[in-house]
């Protein structure tokens, strides 16, 4: 009996101890991510970075993306965050992180050497995860996060198709587009695919749309609850999507078709045009590696605003603040960000590198994507967001509208109820 | 004394046992039941996973109470549970039937039927997005059963199975129930070789039609193992979610909406997690108030 309660005993201070002591310094960093493609690079570069500092990196793959997620934010209720880590969601839940403690502020040493790191990187790629002065969410002004590349979202054509239904230049407007689309269409060619099973990329495309039609001002009034749903210029982008479901533009099944289909089915030549992310070059690459096309801005329906594409910082990580080795974990960001160890990301991986100089290696094709990089714009930079319940009824009516079952006033009318309910609970 | 030293003796053997029975009891209190309170603490808090919680008292039930989505979402996974409930178990039993009988390739057809139900639910969806594709290249249909339906003349047929909210919900339930008809076959199998083959010579002496040794025979011996794969049905498909993802991701509008949907979307598209621990905890409920109700059937049907 006593030699069993001693046992118990044990076990239990073996427990507590284990809760309760502290993380010491150690050469060991430790990396969560959640990018596949990029895996077996991010290994050999830690290889590299232990043989030249004998830090040594473990990197963690923890994949797909909302699994991730999940996982971050289960370790961070938990404190038990790696090292380095990435927060792939909203800004506020980032704003949250920092208020939490849970993230460095890296703005001394971006900042350090006359600020030689941050002058490095693409500003529109530190604002992502940078909270400028009087910022909206109440956290400290500085720079929280490391870009390790930069991504943006465009519309992609298959050189081929297009040559095959007689068109010799990609599309400039709207106009264009849809007259391109029937030009494809007799030809037996689908015009158009994209993944909008994914909502993201649904609002991504429909926020490119809406600022060519109304302008920003008047995106943000509609976001504090000073302009309606059922305003005319909201009615108009969603009068977009009910064109391209009206001219048969759109692929069979596209709302309920995962980014992974749309890029298989553009890749294998099913469809003409694409919308897709920067990071796509590596996936077409890899699907089919004869694949010829070319890159364009969403064509604009509107000439009084101009249209803004979706861009920033691709995969971004923070650090750790209540990591002992914080230092240990910046210094190997900056060394990660570096032209050398961005050049071998970005021919390795085919993404468009967060450091300028690396830009001179990168393929024609994602030049192509950088040239749009000067257009854009994203969410996370923006000085509010609107309420996820609203953007979810707002992707989700865009989704009624192309199946054909409600209208865009109805949608709007919808779009409009759920904005209500928000703003009379407070949350805008 | 003898009354103290037996006393003592007593108390040190229960002391004994119930440090036996400690580390189980530490595993459920840390795995079940904290989770649990946690849960149901969490439902009655506005909060976004991390940073500051609001107490906000029953505002989260009584939004739950009006929310139509999440209704219209309990509707849907009923829908799929009833789908289930009759086709699926139906062909298990069907199935299981004919391979209770003397007939050739019994070992083969056993283990064929038993293979959905071990493929993972993601491989499922894939193989039967594949399978339910509406485009066309080149001419020809992508998917196969387009493809199948218009080479065999039946060009009318031809649809966007998922695509299309009259159809999509009820495409799920059927690729649902073609997932998970194996095991109620084996279940019902297995029931079904534990029947005495003397009640079946019995019947066979009596003259009993076929029919009437199935309705006399077969179905009263089988009814508890029935009600136990009933059970298993209702909480397997009103649970259904990696499929629906695998299918239609983040669902054909609201139309493909189940509860499990429902509370990841609030979890992850607008990181209400207080909310999403309310929609768990109704749910729970419900689930619960179901398997009573289907227990108490199981134990009248005993009974008669």
């Amino acid at each position: 009996m006593r030699k069993l309660i001693m046992l118990c005993s044990c076990f239990m201070l073996i427990v507590l101890a284990g809760c309760s002591q502290p993380p010491k310094p150690s050469n060991k960093i430790i990396l969560w991510h959640w990018m596949t493609d990029r895996n077996d690079t991010f290994q050999k570069l830690a290889q590299q970075y232990k043989q030249e500092t004998g830090i040594e990196v473990t990197i963690q793959l923890f994949a797909p993306s909302d699994s991730y997620s999940q996982k971050v934010i289960a370790a961070a209720q938990a404190n038990v965050l790696p090292d380095i880590y990435g927060v792939l969601d909203k800004k506020s839940i980032v704003a949250d992180f920092i208020k939490a403690g849970l993230v460095a502020d890296l703005t001394d040493a971006m900042q350090a050497d006359g600020a030689s790191w941050e002058s490095s990187l693409f500003d529109k790629a530190l604002a992502d995860k940078r909270f400028d002065a009087g910022n909206s969410y109440g956290v400290k002004p500085g720079i929280y996060g490391v870009p390790i590349d930069v991504t943006n979202e465009q519309m992609v054509y298959n050189k081929k198709l297009l040559a095959k239904a007689g068109i010799a230049t990609p599309p400039r407007t709207y106009e264009e587009f849809i007259k391109d689309a029937q030009a494809l269409k007799r030809v037996g060619i689908t015009p158009f695919v994209s993944g909008w099973g994914e909502l993201w990329l649904l609002d991504c495309f429909a926020s490119n749309y809406a600022f060519n039609i109304m302008g920003e001002e008047k995106i943000f009034a509609t976001y504090r609850g000073q302009v309606k749903y059922t305003d005319s210029d909201w009615i108009k982008v969603f009068n977009v999507f009910a064109e391209l479901r009206n001219k048969g533009v759109l692929i069979d099944g596209i709302v309920t078709k995962g980014n992974k289909y749309a890029e298989q089915d553009f890749a294998l030549e099913r469809a003409a045009f694409a919308f897709n992310g920067s990071w796509s070059v590596n996936v077409y690459h890899d699907m089919n590696p004869s694949l010829d096309y070319g890159v364009i801005p969403p064509p604009p329906v509107s000439t009084l605003h101009p249209l803004k594409i979706w861009g920033s910082a691709g995969s971004t990580f923070v650090v750790n603040a209540g990591s002992p080795n914080k230092d240990k974990a910046i210094a190997f960001l900056k060394w990660l960000t570096t032209k050398e160890q961005q050049v071998v990301l970005a021919q390795e991986t085919n993404n468009l590198p967060s450091n300028k100089e690396a830009l001179s290696v990168i393929s024609p094709i994602l030049e192509e994507f950088a040239k749009g990089m000067d257009q854009s714009t994203h969410p996370n930079i923006w000085p509010l967001n609107e309420d996820p319940s609203v953007s979810e009824a707002f992707d989700k009516g865009i989704q009624d509208i192309i199946i054909g079952e409600k209208t865009q006033e109805q949608v709007a009318q919808d779009v409009q109820k759920v904005k209500d309910f928000q703003m009379a609970k407070g949350n805008h | 004394m003898n009354r103290k030293v037996k006393g003592a003796a007593i108390f040190k053997d229960n002391l004994q046992n119930f440090f036996f029975v400690v580390p189980a009891l530490a595993i459920f209190c840390i795995f079940y039941i904290y989770p649990f309170y946690k849960m149901i603490n969490l439902s009655f808090y506005d909060w976004r996973g991390i940073g500051p919680m609001y107490f906000i008292g029953l505002q989260n039930y009584k939004e739950l109470a009006s929310d139509h989505l999440w209704w219209d979402s309990m509707w849907h996974a009923g829908y799929i549970t009833l789908i289930a409930l009759t086709f699926q178990n139906a062909l298990a039993f069907a199935l299981a039937l004919a391979c209770d009988r003397e007939i050739r390739l019994k070992r083969f057809y056993r283990m064929v039927f038993f293979i959905p139900p071990v493929l993972s639910e993601i491989v499922v969806g894939f193989i039967w997005n594949w399978i339910l594709n509406p485009q066309m290249q080149n001419g020809q249909y992508i998917g196969l059963l387009n493809h199948l339906l218009y080479s065999s003349g039946f060009p009318q047929l031809v649809h966007n199975w998922l695509g299309d909210p009259h159809t999509a919900l009820t495409t799920i339930a059927i690729v649902h129930s073609w997932k998970g008809f194996g095991w109620g076959f084996i279940m019902l199998l297995a029931g079904l070789q534990t029947i005495d083959r003397q009640f079946y010579e019995a019947a066979k002496v009596d003259g009993a039609s076929a029919w009437k040794t199935f309705t006399n025979v077969t179905i009263p011996m089988m009814l508890p193992v029935i009600l136990v794969v009933m059970i298993l049905t209702i909480l397997g498909s009103m649970q259904v979610f990696v499929l629906i993802i695998a299918m239609v991701n983040e669902g054909l509008v609201n139309h493909t909406d189940v509860p499990v949907t429902r509370i990841f979307s609030a979890m992850q598209n607008t990181n209400r997690f207080g909310y999403a621990c309310a929609e768990v905890v109704i749910f729970g409920m419900i689930l619960v108030c179901v398997s009573f109700i289907m227990k108490k059937l199981s134990d009248k049907a005993k009974q008669a």
